[in-house]
């Protein structure tokens, strides 16, 4: 088989990754601050990708411009979530935590099946067959967008929990919860701050996700399952984790397939999991529990 | 009344009561209780429902015909195969009569089992698995080709198209989607393909994941073959997936030559607009030129002037009108009647393509003939058989990037 093959596969897994690795960034800066799992993941980007569509279908407006919207919308959305509904489950069980995330996603789907219905549905741009050709390898044009804003929307929220006190403030409860009640933080509004943003990210992936495929409501458990893949593999709850989580299950599924069967490419990021799990169980960039 | 009048009027009744041909005893049902399972959630929704509307054209149309009612019971098999098996039970426990689905082989395979087990019968729509009908079940009929059936008629078909069109092409790659479906199908590929003389080699096969998300490993893998044709056994959402993936790899194939479905569906077409033009499918299909077919076109089109006639309707359709028929032959909706009925049956004024609807002892429809059909400014044209066709083929196919 050419070459060139390999590279433009490599070049598209790679592209995808990014974006799947913004998406569980959401889920890791989330575990990382709240310890909540959030098992709704998935489903809340297909909310995403479906506020694009409805965008996009009755306003015309191209997703690439709709990110920073949607992404906002998103925050909202994880905020009143996070206070309303999931804070009073702070401090329960981790059963009761995952029958209530899971009881949101189920809601979530069902009402996506009664507004939009069963079948897949897209958006098709100006831009969506769109290819670059770089010698050999022909990139495709929406990824190469796409992954360019999941690294932009990443570097802010990297920005934004470096150096603003408000990150840093997050980042405390973090680490010291206890601690950074005594110091006088408000713990509750910072967690529905982190869930918010947490969110955002998801939205952010969503609104470029509907660039590369369709959406279904069927397909939110899928990405959630997958997003765990990302996290657990990166390392749950470290966000540069979840970045290169995304880019090696993008790489290793897009490999997988070219070189042996492409039925079976979900095999090899599950391969990879297991093997992540057996030599380093904390993930590839996590820490170790105390 | 004296009491001799009273006496003489009793008598006088009763006479003519054991006399009358309309007696209780001799009643017979109106209406015939049938169990529609489709996979109307789930991965296989949008067929599920497009089938459904089937079901609702069809309940007019055989009206029309004037053959007796059918009382439909819905059931959703949620595209997955033990709901499916869960839902024909329970349909059965609810009084159907008779069962109708499911679209999918694995899915019918299961119902098949229950209707077998329960002794209700069982007509299949859609499926195309052959082991279905190799059972030795007594109450499973089958008005749908088998995936060999498919196989040799889509080559047959393929020869004539070349030959009409004065192109072929020289190599091809082989792609299919990894289910039931999909595995039967390329299980028969090389055996059928080897007693025709085709114009092409066959690189592949390649299998894809059903729910797959992305399909651009799949599609640069096949590029990389160099193949003039794409030879397709897909479902809808992966035609769509593969079409664009098609598009954006700069791959302008001469012909797609599908075995399945999806490349002719509506949501294809209007998915992907002019770039929807131009695949040949090789699949059950409708005779244009068929009485019932002008009846049946005519119905759907003033029920949804937007969706083409397509496999889903017409063998849904026919399913139910043969369920109709043998209910109006047997004269009864007893379970065992009805089998000896529906293995009795000889439609010739039907809809598919071939001389009509007959089984064979294993409750198969060996008669069935399938199309070439082309997908040409959002409508679809048959192309083959000549004596089914309604317009000539026009191959190679245009390529994405001039349209």
């Amino acid at each position: 088989m050419p070459l060139e093959i390999y590279l433009n596969v490599a070049a598209s897994g790679l592209l995808t990754g990014l974006v799947y690795g913004l998406m569980a960034l959401g889920l890791s800066v989330i575990f990382g601050v709240v310890r909540v799992v959030n098992f709704a993941h998935g489903e809340m980007m297909t909310v995403a990708m479906y506020l694009a569509l409805v965008l996009f279908t009755a306003l015309r407006l191209d997703p690439l411009v709709l990110l920073v919207p949607i992404a906002a919308a998103l925050f909202v959305f994880g905020y009143l979530l996070q206070s309303a509904i999931i804070n009073p489950f702070i401090n329960r069980p981790e059963h009761s935590q995952f029958m209530l995330l899971v009881a949101i996603a189920i809601i979530l789907v069902n009402a996506q099946l009664i507004v939009f219905g069963p079948d897949a549905q897209g958006v098709t741009t100006g831009y969506t067959y769109d290819s670059f050709q770089l010698g050999p390898v022909i990139v495709d044009a929406v990824r190469v967008y796409a992954a360019g804003a999941a690294l932009v929307v990443t570097a802010a929220l990297f920005s934004f929990f470096r150096f603003t006190l408000t990150g840093k403030a997050i980042r405390a409860c973090a680490d010291n919860y206890d601690g950074a009640r005594v110091v006088g933080l408000d713990v509750k509004r910072l967690y529905a701050l982190t869930f918010g943003l947490g969110a955002a990210c998801v939205g952010a992936a969503g609104t470029m996700l509907i660039l590369v495929g369709d959406v279904t409501p069927a397909i939110g458990p899928a990405y959630t399952l997958l997003a765990f893949v990302i996290v657990i593999t990166g390392g749950l709850g470290s966000m540069p984790g979840a970045l290169l989580g995304g880019l090696l299950i993008g790489v290793t599924e897009a490999l997988g397939g070219v070189l042996f069967v492409p039925s079976a490419k979900s095999m090899f990021a599950f391969g990879l999991l297991v093997l992540v799990l057996l030599f380093r169980p904390q993930g590839i960039l996590g820490r170790k529990a105390h | 009344m004296k009491r001799r009048q009273f006496n003489q009027a009793l008598a006088a009744a009763g006479t003519l009561a054991a006399l009358s041909p309309f007696g209780i005893v001799r009643a017979q049902p109106k209406t015939l209780r049938v169990g529609v399972l489709l996979p109307r959630s789930g991965v296989q929704a949008g067929i599920g429902q497009d089938c459904h509307r089937g079901v609702e054209v069809g309940m007019k149309v055989l009206a029309e015909l004037g053959l007796p009612g059918l009382d439909i019971m819905n059931g959703d098999t949620e595209s997955n195969v033990d709901v499916a098996r869960s839902r024909a039970e329970r349909l059965i426990a609810e009084g159907a009569q008779l069962l109708v689905g499911a679209f999918d082989s694995g899915q019918s395979t299961a119902i098949a089992q229950v209707a077998e087990q329960r002794g209700i019968p069982f007509v299949i729509n859609i499926a195309a698995a052959p082991p279905i009908t190799e059972q030795g079940y007594k109450f499973v009929f089958r008005n749908f080709p088998t995936a060999p059936m498919i196989l040799r008629d889509a080559f047959a078909n393929q020869l004539e198209v070349f030959a009409a069109a004065g192109a072929a092409p020289k190599s091809a790659v082989f792609m299919h989607v990894n289910d039931t479906f999909g595995v039967a199908m390329q299980k028969g590929f090389t055996a059928v393909m080897s007693k025709f003389t085709m114009p092409y080699t066959v690189a592949g096969p390649i299998a894809y994941d059903p729910a797959a998300r992305d399909l651009s490993v799949e599609v640069a893998k096949a590029r990389a073959t160099g193949a003039e044709a794409l030879i397709m056994v897909s479902r809808l959402n992966d035609a769509i997936l593969i079409t664009r993936e098609l598009v954006k790899q700069r791959w302008n194939p001469m012909a797609v030559l599908s075995m399945g479905p999806g490349w002719y569906e509506d949501q294809y077409l209007r998915t992907l607009g002019k770039l929807s033009d131009g695949p040949l499918s090789f699949v059950p299909w409708y005779d244009p030129n068929k009485k019932l077919s002008k009846v049946l076109e005519a119905a759907h089109a003033k029920a949804f002037p937007d969706i083409n006639l397509n496999t889903n309707h017409i063998y849904t359709f026919e399913a139910l009108l043969v369920a109709a028929d043998a209910f109006k032959r047997a004269g009864s909706a007893d379970p065992k009647a009805l089998a000896e009925a529906i293995r009795a049956t000889d439609i010739k004024d039907n809809v598919s393509t071939g001389p009509g609807i007959q089984f064979d002892p294993k409750g198969q429809n060996d008669k069935l003939r399938n199309s070439a059909i082309q997908n040409r400014g959002g409508k679809l044209v048959a192309v083959a058989p000549k004596e089914a066709a309604n317009a000539k083929p026009e191959l190679p196919m245009r390529p994405y990037s001039k349209r």
